[in-house]
């Protein structure tokens, strides 16, 4: 693959193999290979009883009565708990708003909310046991979209909110602002107000109007949410446990639990992947609620259909946008609205607000800007983070409307971005400066030439190969109505945590020498869901400390928190952690070495010394000790945090303000083959372009990279939740309704990695896993509209929506 | 019930097999054969595929009481299973089929690693029994022929591009040993 890379100053060690730069595998490849790597779906344990969790079969009702006398009867049934049964009287949780009930009191709010868990000795008969309670709901009307949340007589989600408050000081920084939030309805609003677009508008030639949808989609992470809670003797508990932030879940469970947090310990187990759907709580406290009941431990494991009830969704969204150009291709303003479904509790609502309501124009340059963006309260599945996280959907509407501007003006769609895309030092509609390279006409310029793929590859001496048409081996079309479009799009995307959140992260280095070898061990707390965190822990640690052997301890809680797993933040923050931990470290070997060996040579005292391939060194290769003889019988260790550039809260009136650390920049050329006549899409070529920083390990940039553009693929032509818009219910959740590409759907993926350094930045890391994400989804619509002549104002785009027929 | 089959060339019996378990409940929680993926439970992610007599099934799918009698491959024992296609003789170790650090494992075991082709890797086990069987009947795959094989195997990390690499990889590897 083509990279082109502007060197980033690499401070030691780069005479060290498998350092930062470098392909390095795995450290747990093997076990991943051979099976015998554990997942949390995998933990078993001497006399471990298995939990179950009922849940709702409406989305909206009262609760008249619950009875668990006929599921506490089946033999092998150990404990049957419900609201009635918390230990405490903490009974909510919740990332940033403590509003969902651990069990359900009183109320459903969505389709498949728990309401009562059951532990058993086998599976099935935990199954059949919570089929046995019965559970007497009095059905309410429920609140779908805007319209219903704000109408006069609207039901109130939360009827007894008293966030409302809380989160008014939060965002404002202690000063209370009226009418912050129009409805209790309403989770959280932000509206970004900059320069004037009343006088703009009278500047513009051509304006736009686009009304757009983006529907529901599911993480789909294959690992389903899993865990074992074992009983320790202290009157404790030990998790282990899939997520994406332990200390996250810990600070949210210990209350509920009623135990001091040094009394609930947490391991990590392997996670089978997690996409944003792991930020959020799950069986965590069910599991641990069962085990601590019983004495026994518990493992709950959800199957596929429990699954897509048990973790929210991203946001479904309607959004409205109005943008101007003059004749000669210049953006003059932009208004938009952006309305977030966040179903029926807050999870990350509030932040994914923020983050579509920042990035709501793109990455282009306005000056005048008028945006507004709101989550709702309704009865559908609750959303919250997903890989992207309020910066996806937003980008399917700008770049809808920036193709629509350029065929309006008679530009090339690449060329009227180019003419107003955003570079280094350029403002974000909150006022920020991009404080560091940001390339964005410069990767449209690259996925723009990059090799097409050649026409009619179905062609074959032996007729057409229906694998490569649209409708594949369903054997729709031999050729005949497929008609090839081509798109593009670009998009931006924070890295780290924003608006003022303290973002650090912790990390723990020992070095010492083992079978005669200097060792360097690194303990985080960092959850590793497979996108390659534990790979290049160890090539941090080999480059500055100039190891070879480098071991990555499991994550537990016994060091401090690595923050989440999230906002493609953990190369950047852990990673920054690792190596503050490691030049520490150094700094210690160092002196250990000069009170050792001091004497002996001048350069001790006098020169830079690098560590590299297991010896203390000059900066001029001259070799003074080996590190083993450094260290002799002495470990140095070393736990520090480490925090990125502090942000600060938006304005809650216009939205001004530094809130972001760091941004992240993709751009893709989509080539689809679309049979006009059954309105099938296949995705030829899906070519990206994105800017990394500094790839610490390329193979796994590039993995990422085609990872998130598959998941965008999926959201362009057949990923969606589809809720009953009259009762809230959920309709497809399995892999037979909700369909996620195969890798026949799923076309080669060309990445050409630019690798421009963010001099803030470790390395000059720039977040990678989030940005591809953004810009696919809209790169596939505007191939598929080119090749229709379609409006298409919503994704996916299903077949009935190109043959006119839905 | 009691079950006796051949799991990875072993005799295994499963004593108290409740009618409705799976194939694959049984290899995960009475065998103690966690390799084999339980991601949709429902015949549609491949992540719990495994040999039976042969043929590609997903475990999932299989009543525990079909296989009375009958061979199954799990991911647990593609690197013996590999071996011994080769002309090699299994490794025997106190354990079966583990493969440790250094061990041999099957040309598709690590050609997904060199390619890159694991990220969460829990699709990774069907997949390789999957690639597996498909390099066994066709040596020499197009890409059409790679995607056809694989389309039952369900990857949300990858994008599938490295899973290309890699069986891509394996069958260059495998004509080059000839």
């Amino acid at each position: 693959m083509p990279t082109n890379g502007v060197p980033t100053k690499i401070t030691q060690g780069s005479g060290t193999r498998g350092g930062i730069g470098e392909s390095t595998l795995r450290p747990d490849g093997i076990l991943k290979v051979t099976g015998e790597f554990a997942y949390s779906s995998d933990l078993w344990h001497e006399d471990m009883l298995w939990g179950q969790i009922l849940r709702s079969t409406v989305a909206h009702a009262e609760i008249v009565s619950i009875d668990t006398s006929q599921a506490l009867a089946v033999p092998g049934v150990y404990a049957v708990m419900t609201y009635d049964d918390l230990p405490t009287g903490v009974r909510h949780y919740g990332l940033e708003i403590q509003d969902t009930p651990v069990l359900a009191h009183g109320k459903v709010r969505h389709h498949g909310e728990p309401v009562a868990i059951v532990a058993a000795d086998h599976p099935e008969t935990a199954r059949r046991a919570a089929a046995r309670i019965r559970v007497e709901y009095r059905e309410l009307p429920v609140v779908t979209d805007e319209a219903s949340a704000l109408a006069p007589d609207a039901p109130l989600v939360h009827e007894h909110r008293d966030d409302l408050l809380q989160s008014q000081l939060r965002s404002t920084g202690g000063t209370p602002t009226v009418g912050h939030v129009p409805h209790p309805n309403v989770v959280h609003r932000q509206p970004i107000v900059r320069g004037d677009v009343t006088s703009a508008r009278e500047r513009a030639d051509v304006i736009v109007e686009g009304e757009y949808t983006f529907g529901m989609q599911d993480q789909a992470f294959l690992g389903p949410e899993s865990g074992l809670a074992v009983p320790e003797e202290d009157g404790g508990v030990h998790l282990y446990i899939a997520t994406q932030w332990l200390h996250s879940d810990l600070r949210q469970m210990a209350p509920v639990l009623g135990l001091p947090e040094d009394k609930v310990r947490m391991t990590l187990a392997g996670v089978g992947g997690a996409f944003g759907g792991r930020e959020d709580l799950s069986m965590q406290i069910h599991a641990c609620l069962l085990a601590l009941r019983t004495g026994r431990p518990v493992k709950i494991v959800y199957n596929r259909f429990e699954s897509f009830f048990g973790h929210v969704h991203r946001h479904p969204a309607k959004l409205s946008y109005e943008h101007g150009a003059t004749a000669d291709g210049r953006l003059t303003h932009v208004k938009c609205r952006i309305v977030l479904d966040g179903g029926a509790y807050a999870s990350a609502s509030p932040a994914v607000v923020g983050n579509a309501s920042s990035l709501g124009i793109g990455p282009y340059v306005v000056d005048d800007v008028d945006i507004e963006a709101i989550a709702l309260y309704t009865n559908n599945p609750p959303c919250g983070a997903m890989r992207g996280f309020g910066a996806v959907q937003a980008c399917f509407a700008y770049e809808a409307q920036m193709d629509r501007l350029a065929a309006r003006l008679g530009m090339d769609p690449v060329e009227f971005r180019q003419l107003n895309a955003m570079e280094q030092g350029s403002l974000l509609p909150t006022g920020q400066a991009v404080d560091s390279p940001a390339p964005v006409a410069e990767l449209l310029r690259r996925v723009k030439a990059m090799p097409m793929p050649p026409e009619r590859q179905w062609e074959s001496s032996e007729g057409a190969d229906v694998r490569r048409l649209p409708g594949g081996l369903s054997n729709t079309t031999h050729g005949e109505g497929v008609v090839r479009g081509v798109g593009y799009a670009v998009g931006i995307k924070n890295v780290g945590f924003s608006e003022g959140f303290d973002d650090y992260s912790t990390a723990r280095v020992r070095m010492e020498v083992v079978g005669g070898e200097p060792v360097a061990t690194v303990h985080t707390a960092m959850a590793e869901v497979g996108q390659g965190g534990v790979t290049v822990h160890a090539q941090i640690a080999r480059t500055e400390l100039g190891v070879a052997r480098v071991t990555i301890r499991p994550a537990d809680t016994r060091v401090g928190s690595a923050g989440s797993t999230s906002a493609s933040r953990q190369t950047y923050v852990t990673g920054g952690a690792v190596r503050h931990a490691c030049e520490l470290v150094r700094e210690r070997v160092l002196e250990l070495g000069r009170r050792r060996f001091g004497s002996y040579h001048p350069a001790w005292a006098s020169a830079e010394l690098l560590l590299e391939g297991g010896k203390v060194v000059t900066d001029g290769g001259e070799v003074l000790a080996g590190l083993a003889d450094v260290l002799g019988e002495e470990a140095v260790e070393v736990e520090r945090e480490w925090r990125h550039r502090p942000t600060e809260p938006f304005d809650p009136r216009t939205g001004q303000g530094n809130g972001h650390v760091q941004y992240s920049f993709a751009a893709h050329r989509a080539v689809v083959e679309v049979d006009t006549e059954l309105g099938l899409v296949k995705v030829v070529e899906l070519a990206c372009a994105q800017d990394v920083g500094k790839a610490l390990n390329p193979l796994s940039v590039i993995g990422q990279i085609q990872g998130g553009t598959a998941q965008g693929l999926g959201m362009a032509v057949m990923e969606e939740i589809v809720v009953d818009p009259r009762t809230a219910r959920v309709r497809n959740p399995s892999f037979t309704d909700y369909l996620i590409p195969t890798i026949l759907d799923t076309p080669t993926i060309p990445v050409d990695m630019l690798e421009l350094a963010d001099d803030h930045a470790p390395y000059g890391v720039r977040g990678v896993g989030e940005a591809p994400t953004l810009s696919s989804t809209p790169a596939v619509l505007a191939a598929v509209r080119d090749a229709t002549g379609l409006a298409l104002d919503r994704t996916p785009v299903r077949p009935e929506h190109l043959t006119g027929t839905g | 019930m009691r079950i006796d089959f051949t799991v990875n060339g072993r005799p295994q019996e499963a004593d108290d097999v409740w009618e409705g378990e799976s194939l694959l409940y049984v290899l995960r929680e009475r065998l103690g054969l966690p390799g084999s993926k339980n991601a949709c439970e429902q015949g549609e992610c491949g992540s719990c595929t495994v040999r039976l007599d042969g043929v590609p099934v997903c475990a999932c799918l299989v009543a525990a009481g079909q296989v009375q009698g009958r061979d199954v491959v799990t991911v647990e024992g593609l690197a013996d299973f590999a071996r011994q296609r080769s002309g090699g003789s299994p490794e025997v170790t106190g354990t079966g089929s583990r493969t440790g650090e250094g061990g041999a494992l099957a040309p598709i075991q690590q050609a997904f690693l060199d390619a890159g082709a694991v990220q969460c890797g829990f699709c990774t086990p069907g997949l390789l029994v999957a690639a597996d069987e498909m390099l066994e009947r066709n040596p020499d795959p197009t890409d059409a022929d790679i995607r056809e094989a694989l389309s039952g195997n369900l990857c949300r990390c990858t994008g599938y591009e490295k899973i290309m690499d890699a069986v891509r990889l394996a069958a260059a590897r495998q004509s080059e040993e000839g």
